[in-house]
């Protein structure tokens, strides 16, 4: 009993008395050594990666911050921007219900403004294969082809292929709800999906995948986009009866509150911070594919877009 | 000559096995013939009934939206988790501080010091080259990031340990109240207690920090129980006859006489802690355990693999040291001990200093070795050559398909056709046969458990990977482990092999499976192989080298051939070990479920990873639980009773 008193009240003296605040607890390790930190969290996305790595690049060797990064899922980084862990989420695909609580309710979250890049969700097929069979790019035709997308591990049926659990998606409710003889696997990672994507494109396969763009595997594994019916507002209003495309989504930047009022000349940079579907794609390409560091990437980029760049600056 | 072989160890077995087993059946057949009529009569249906579930769903959103809610706000979380959440940031961040100021030579001084003063010269040299090459590996900040939550998420699963340990070794009653409790804390998947700890202390260090402590703490806990139960009855009787308080029995004889489990229990601590610095990261962890995730996000191996190694590093450097500590025990101390401790301390002071006068506080970045580009070509290499159209043989890709349609298919739809209250009376006769009628009542809960859960079908999808990982693990374990037990030489190659798919982040190899086995159940069961294999073949090698010389000579004099003695001789008397590596290699292939989700292994691995992508507490904590169940009841199946007894010592 007394061990637990002890205990309590020395955790009573090492932080302080009385309320502890959980929303304002930065990480342990920023600010080490007295340098102004901004941390930014990092989805698992190489476009994420991007915009994250040519934030980092700017704060640290035009503004003096020290940067740290932390990988989070999406719904989480959504979480920890709300309590002040992470300083602001640089790629957001659209999440109402969190929107709803946390920068309308709760005040938390503010909006950062357009990424300048808008992102499409879809089904795609390689290019090689709808050149030789033109009519596949029309979801009225994907049965034909069930066959030959057919794996070991979509039992009978075609394999639709989609990836992390993190990622919105209806390809479930839309498969049953177009009558498709297909079945949706899931590859559970994005890391995994994209190896699976170059082994078939490897050996020149057919198959067929939940995919997004902007992304960089386009560079690399060329691929065409399957028409599904089209999207009208509110289409996907009830999970269960979706029968309709994805939308087109511009991509939002969030701040944490408190980081957007006091976080200086960092968030005025966050809040500009405005590029191109190009100008992330070349990034992307050179961290995934040439294997450069994010920070090298980065760096490239900056040299040869100078006058990007500068208008954030101001 | 081959029929003069030693049958003596046999004859046991069968004379015992005769009575039960026939019994045993006998009366579950007649329960059965009673209870499967009604049940099926009332909920007539193949798969669990649906009558008989409970949806947990809109309890736990609600719980969570609460939390989310109250979490700035409530007393609860402004006064007590706020605080432990604060305590865990200071102290996380005073040990990082101390380590940045030490700088790389510093720390890597006092490490080498302290491994030479506690284990020896040899330990030393290790450690600091460990050291040494975390930062040519360019990892030196990640790993300083992974240090200092390792030091403090130990000293806090020691210390929590160590309280319920004290509670269960004095006590019977708490004894008996915590070992549940303890089994579940080791079973219960990390993923899926991550999501409820992050929802109450927010992404980042501190939520890091206590999931790794209620992953880390059971070992201590247990092994410090096992000491104080294990102290030699007759000391004991010698202090208490001295007059002294049960206070100071504890303090003076008791505590001391327990310092090797004490010590082991230490060393498990920290191995536990470690294989959760990646998986933490999935919550903002950060440190070494970030970098091998986010290397994971542009598929590139290589860098993966420069994370990983100062993982592994750390790993064999502290189990090595704090196991060389523990055989160190006991004996007579040194002469002198303290003063070179003194030395030692100044000697780490001196350089630190030193290199904080040379202004070299930070790894020079021009010392960095870049391993990740020839890795990833080997990778290529690998994928490129073996995927399919290798001549004969076939390719990986070929044998993955192979496998998922000629195994993992037939395994998983024949347990999904079973009628569900068959299911519940084969694991009520296989936990009776091998334990008694307690054990296959609570293997026979655990899984109806798991149909009231409402997670029958994808529960039985995984059993289904479970069974086949298994049974290839067994497989490939008994091999090596046979051959490293006939040759030292095999022993003395694997043991740095084993190491390192031992304490290797799961992650790691996450895209080489995929690679080589394409996205489906065939990876994940290929994962959960690679995991579970050192243990296996580790247990199998003990096992078969302690069967008694005497035994073996016997057999030889006999004139028993080498593969007689193996089949006839060692594997008899070796049956304990082996069932413990059957165990085992259930209990850890059980525990990479969650990465066979993650390369397209579906069912239960998925929806854990899910609900924490989601921020869904009822679909992660919900088939967090059905994998608990499913652990409880395999464990249960595969666990001779003898053992448990013992165990529970």
């Amino acid at each position: 009993m007394t061990a637990v008193v002890a205990g309590v009240s020395s955790l009573a003296l090492l932080t302080g008395c009385g309320a502890a605040d959980m929303t304002k607890q930065a990480s342990p390790f920023a600010n080490a050594q007295g340098a102004k930190t901004v941390t930014l969290s990092v989805q698992s996305w190489v476009g994420a990666q991007a915009n994250v790595a040519v934030a980092q690049y700017l704060l640290e060797h035009k503004l003096g911050y020290r940067v740290d990064t932390v990988q989070i899922d999406e719904v989480p980084a959504w979480d920890a921007l709300s309590q002040g862990r992470v300083d602001a989420l640089m790629e957001d695909w659209g999440h109402p219900e969190e929107e709803q609580r946390y920068v309308k309710d709760k005040k938390t979250i503010v909006p950062g403004g357009d990424l300048g890049v808008t992102g499409h969700i879809g089904w795609f097929v390689p290019t090689y294969f709808a050149e030789q069979h033109p009519d596949v790019t029309d979801w009225k035709n994907l049965d034909k082809y069930a066959d030959q997308m057919r794996t070991a591990e979509s039992g009978g049926k075609g394999q639709l292929m989609d990836g992390s659990p993190s990622y919105v998606t209806n390809d479930k409710a839309l498969v049953e709800n177009l009558d498709l003889d297909y079945q949706v696997v899931f590859a559970g990672s994005e890391a995994a999906q994209i190896t699976q994507i170059k082994q078939f494109a490897k050996e020149k396969k057919p198959f067929l995948t939940y995919w997004y763009s902007p992304q960089w595997l386009f560079k690399k594994v060329p691929m065409t986009e399957v028409k599904l019916p089209e999207y009208k507002e509110g289409c996907d209003a009830d999970p269960e009866k979706v029968a309709c495309a994805y939308p087109h989504t511009p991509l939002q930047k969030y701040l944490n509150a408190d980081f957007a009022k006091t976080g200086g000349e960092a968030a005025a940079l966050l809040k500009k911070f405005k590029w191109t579907t190009e100008d992330q794609n070349e990034v992307s390409l050179m961290i995934a594919e040439q294997k450069l560091s994010p920070e090298e990437a980065a760096k490239k980029w900056a040299d040869s877009h100078e006058s990007t760049w500068k208008a954030w600056l101001s | 000559m081959a029929t003069v072989t030693t049958t003596a160890p046999r004859i046991a077995v069968p004379g015992v096995l005769k009575h039960p087993v026939p019994r045993k059946l006998l009366l579950l057949a007649l329960a059965a013939a009673i209870l499967v009529p009604l049940a099926n009569a009332r909920w007539a249906s193949g798969s669990w009934p649906a009558a008989l579930t409970v949806d947990f769903t809109e309890p736990l959103t609600k719980a969570s939206v609460w939390i989310i809610d109250n979490r700035d706000s409530h007393p609860l979380f402004l006064y007590f988790f706020g605080h432990i959440s604060n305590a865990v940031v200071i102290a996380v961040r005073a040990v990082y501080l101390v380590l940045l100021a030490a700088g790389w030579a510093g720390v890597t001084a006092a490490g080498a010091l302290v491994a030479w003063r506690v284990a020896g010269f040899r330990l030393a040299a290790g450690t600091g080259i460990a050291f040494l090459a975390c930062g040519f590996l360019g990892m030196w900040i990640p790993t300083m990031q992974t240090l200092a939550l390792m030091v403090v998420a130990v000293l806090a699963s020691v210390a929590v340990g160590a309280l319920l340990g004290l509670a269960a070794g004095l006590s019977d009653r708490m004894d008996r109240i915590l070992r549940p409790v303890l089994d579940t804390m080791q079973v219960l998947p990390a993923y899926a207690y991550l999501l409820p700890v992050v929802l109450v202390f927010g992404m980042g260090v501190p939520a890091a920090v206590l999931a790794t402590v209620v992953y880390a703490a059971p070992p201590m806990a247990r092994l410090t129980a096992l000491g104080l139960r294990g102290a030699d009855k007759e000391v004991l009787e010698a202090v208490e006859s001295l007059g002294t308080t049960a206070r100071q029995r504890l303090l003076t004889a008791r505590i001391p006489l327990a310092r090797k489990e004490l010590l082991l229990g230490l060393n498990q601590t920290i191995m536990m802690a470690l294989s959760m610095a990646v998986i933490a990261s999935v919550i903002g962890a950060g440190g070494l355990g970030d970098r091998v995730y986010q290397a994971l996000g542009s598929v590139d191996v290589g860098a993966a693999l420069a994370a990983g190694i100062p993982i592994v590093l750390l790993a064999v450097v502290l189990d090595r040291v704090t196991g060389a500590a523990g055989e160190a025990l006991g004996d007579e101390p040194q002469p002198g001990g303290r003063a070179r401790w003194v030395y030692a301390l100044v000697a780490a002071v001196a350089v630190a200093v030193a290199g904080r006068l040379a202004g070299r506080l930070d790894w020079p970045d021009a010392w960095a070795l870049n391993i990740a580009e020839p890795v990833n070509r080997a990778v290529d290499w690998m994928t490129d050559h073996l995927y399919s159209g290798v001549p004969v043989i076939g390719g990986t890709a070929d044998w993955a398909a192979h496998f998922t349609t000629w195994v993992l298919d037939p395994v998983r739809d024949t347990l999904q056709w079973l009628p569900w209250w068959s299911v519940l009376l084969i694991v009520a006769a296989l936990a009776w046969l091998i334990g008694t009628w307690r054990t296959a009542l609570s293997a026979v809960l655990a899984m109806a458990a798991i149909g009231v859960l409402g997670v029958w079908t994808p529960t039985l999808d995984t059993l289904s990977q479970v069974l086949a990982a298994v049974a290839v693990t067994l497989a490939l374990g008994f091999a090596t482990g046979i051959a490293a037990a006939r040759s030292d030489r095999v022993e003395r190659l694997l043991r740095p092999v084993l190491d390192v798919f031992q304490t290797m982040p799961q992650f790691v190899y996450l895209i080489p499976v995929v690679a080589l086995f394409g996205v489906g159940r065939a990876p994940a069961v290929a994962a959960a192989v690679v995991y579970a294999l050192p243990a296996v073949v580790r247990i199998t090698t003990q096992g078969l080298r302690q069967v008694d010389p005497a035994a073996l000579e016997a057999s030889r004099s006999l004139g028993a051939t080498p593969a007689q003695q193996l089949r006839q001789v060692q594997l008899p008397l070796a049956r304990p070990a082996l069932l413990l590596a059957v165990n085992q290699g259930v209990v850890l292939v059980l525990a990479v479920v969650i990465i066979g989700g993650l390369v397209g292994g579906g069912a239960l691995g998925y929806e854990v990873v899910a609900g924490l992508a989601q921020g869904d507490l009822a679909t992660g904590l919900v088939a967090g639980a059905a994998i608990v169940c499913l652990g409880l009841m395999l464990d249960r199946v595969t666990q001779p009773t003898e053992r448990r007894a013992k165990k529970g010592a």
